[in-house]
């Protein structure tokens, strides 16, 4: 186990940044704010900055990348440069490739691809501020983003993380508990169904801390759903509310 | 036609189910249930549940009347982008020109625009569109410009009240495409005055009484003018 000085967690059950064990950090999602882009998304996350845009469906291009019978979802995450403190180097990595292909593939399962042969979707997540838990910030922007493009899908995904500091599992990690907890448990859900459309995990666990986890994540994957939600109402609704 | 106001719906909302509805364009049923697949208005009419979409690329259906702008000329056919997510296929054989092999470029070329219909989507979503009907051809110059799809019922109006408004108060030549696209010829003010009615169009896509608010604006600059 790590040793570290700070006390990410008292006896009471009060963490470095004042929330209780079960809390998420501040939450804020606004849809479609880009002209330019089909569909997008600015999401704030705690101290998580990210702006997703979608284009498509598309033809696919190059033409051997496309699937006849079905559309293929093509996410980039990338980090800004200014994201973090000692600016990253630009361009991408193996952790933003990784992430690229699990939020791909968490969409994939979501979204009706069967409607567009030949196609592609291409979903762009760009954070621009970090402050761990950023592929779950940048999932659930994208999946807003898809909504807002007008994508057909079985679901609204969501992601949240749960984990593990000073021996006792809670929601949300931030910074600190991120780099000096014990673990990190990220998933992505279907609300609707329950399915769970991305599972990782950073540390260690033991079976009973892990179902603990991931029902808290599961928990917190439900409550920024309804946040998903009222953020596309808010945008669509409005119009209609005027008259 | 008009049921309790407009309900906005959103991927995965459960609409009904299949026992006393049945479902339409834009929905998709698991378990017996219907849920809706995109963003869109909720409409439902005799006992069909349809979504009509808010956002979101040009779905073509046969029979449509788009708007394209053609991106290559082959040796017997042209490839023309009508923004749906695939291009469309124009052959030789569907124009009303009589084209000798090899002679497409004399007849349609690169950035050119066209007034045409859709003849075909397979399986795959191969496009193939048609310039051999009425009122269907090449448009010569004018102004060429986007809207959102989706709200293209809305610019029309009921019984192309909208789209004959704004063609008399402005003066201008307008050809609406399904597609999402609107040509315009005229003088500058009246392009100007088409451009703000869409965009007015557009955001207000969803309320009731359009066509007479758009009506009024057109008119008072119309006013204008005369001043």
């Amino acid at each position: 186990m790590m040793k570290s000085d700070v006390e990410l967690i008292t006896s009471e059950g009060k963490r470095l940044d004042g929330r209780s064990p079960h809390d998420l950090r501040k939450i804020k999602i606004e849809a479609g704010v880009l002209h330019r882009a089909d569909g997008s998304c600015y999401l704030e996350w705690g101290g998580n900055k990210v702006l997703a845009a979608v284009y498509g469906p598309r033809e696919a291009v190059p033409r051997h990348t496309q699937n006849p019978l079905r559309a293929i979802v093509q996410a980039r995450y990338n980090m800004a440069a200014f994201s973090v403190e000692d600016r990253k180097r630009p361009g991408p990595d193996r952790r933003s490739v990784e992430i690229s292909k699990v939020i791909s593939e968490a969409l994939e399962k979501v979204i009706l691809t069967e409607q567009f042969p030949r196609a592609s979707i291409d979903v762009n997540i760009e954070v621009l501020d970090a402050e761990a838990g950023t592929r779950c910030a940048g999932l659930t922007a994208a999946a807003v983003a898809l909504v807002d493009a007008g994508i057909p899908m079985r679901d609204i995904p969501v992601a949240c993380a749960a984990g593990k500091i000073g021996g006792q599992v809670v929601l949300d990690l931030g910074k600190e508990e991120d780099n000096l907890g014990d673990a990190d448990l990220p998933i992505a859900i279907s609300p609707r169904t329950g399915d769970v459309l991305l599972l990782q995990m950073d540390g260690h666990l033991t079976v009973d801390e892990f179902n603990q986890a991931f029902d808290l994540a599961l928990k917190g994957c439900h409550i920024v759903s309804e946040l998903q939600k009222n953020a596309i109402m808010q945008k669509y609704q409005s119009v209609a509310a005027e008259v | 036609m008009q049921n309790e106001g407009r309900q906005v719906v959103i991927p995965g909302q459960i609409l009904g189910e299949t026992s006393g509805m049945r479902p339409g364009r834009g929905t998709f049923v698991e378990n017996k249930k219907i849920y809706a697949e995109r963003l869109g208005v909720l409409n439902i009419q005799d006992k069909f549940v349809h979504i009509i979409p808010l956002r979101g690329r040009y779905d073509p259906i046969v029979g449509d009347f788009v708007i394209g702008v053609v991106e290559e000329a082959a040796t017997s056919n042209w490839m023309v982008d009508i923004n749906a997510p695939y291009p469309a296929l124009l052959h030789v054989h569907e124009v009303p020109w009589e084209i000798e092999f090899a002679d497409t470029e004399k007849y349609l070329n690169t950035g050119d625009t066209i007034l045409a219909k859709i003849l075909s989507v397979d399986e795959s979503k191969k496009l193939q569109i048609t310039l051999n009907d009425r009122n269907l051809f090449k448009l010569k110059g004018g102004h060429l410009i986007e809207f959102e799809p989706s709200v293209y019922r809305r610019i029309m109006g009921k019984k192309y009240s909208m789209i004959e408004n704004i063609q008399k108060y402005t003066r201008c030549r307008i050809k609406v495409g399904k597609n999402g696209r609107i040509w315009i010829d005229g003088d500058a003010d009246g392009i100007e005055k088409v451009l703000a009615a869409i965009s007015m169009i557009e955001k207000e896509a969803i309320t009731f009484g359009l066509t007479n608010r758009i009506e009024e604006f057109l008119k008072k600059d119309a006013k204008d003018d005369v001043r």
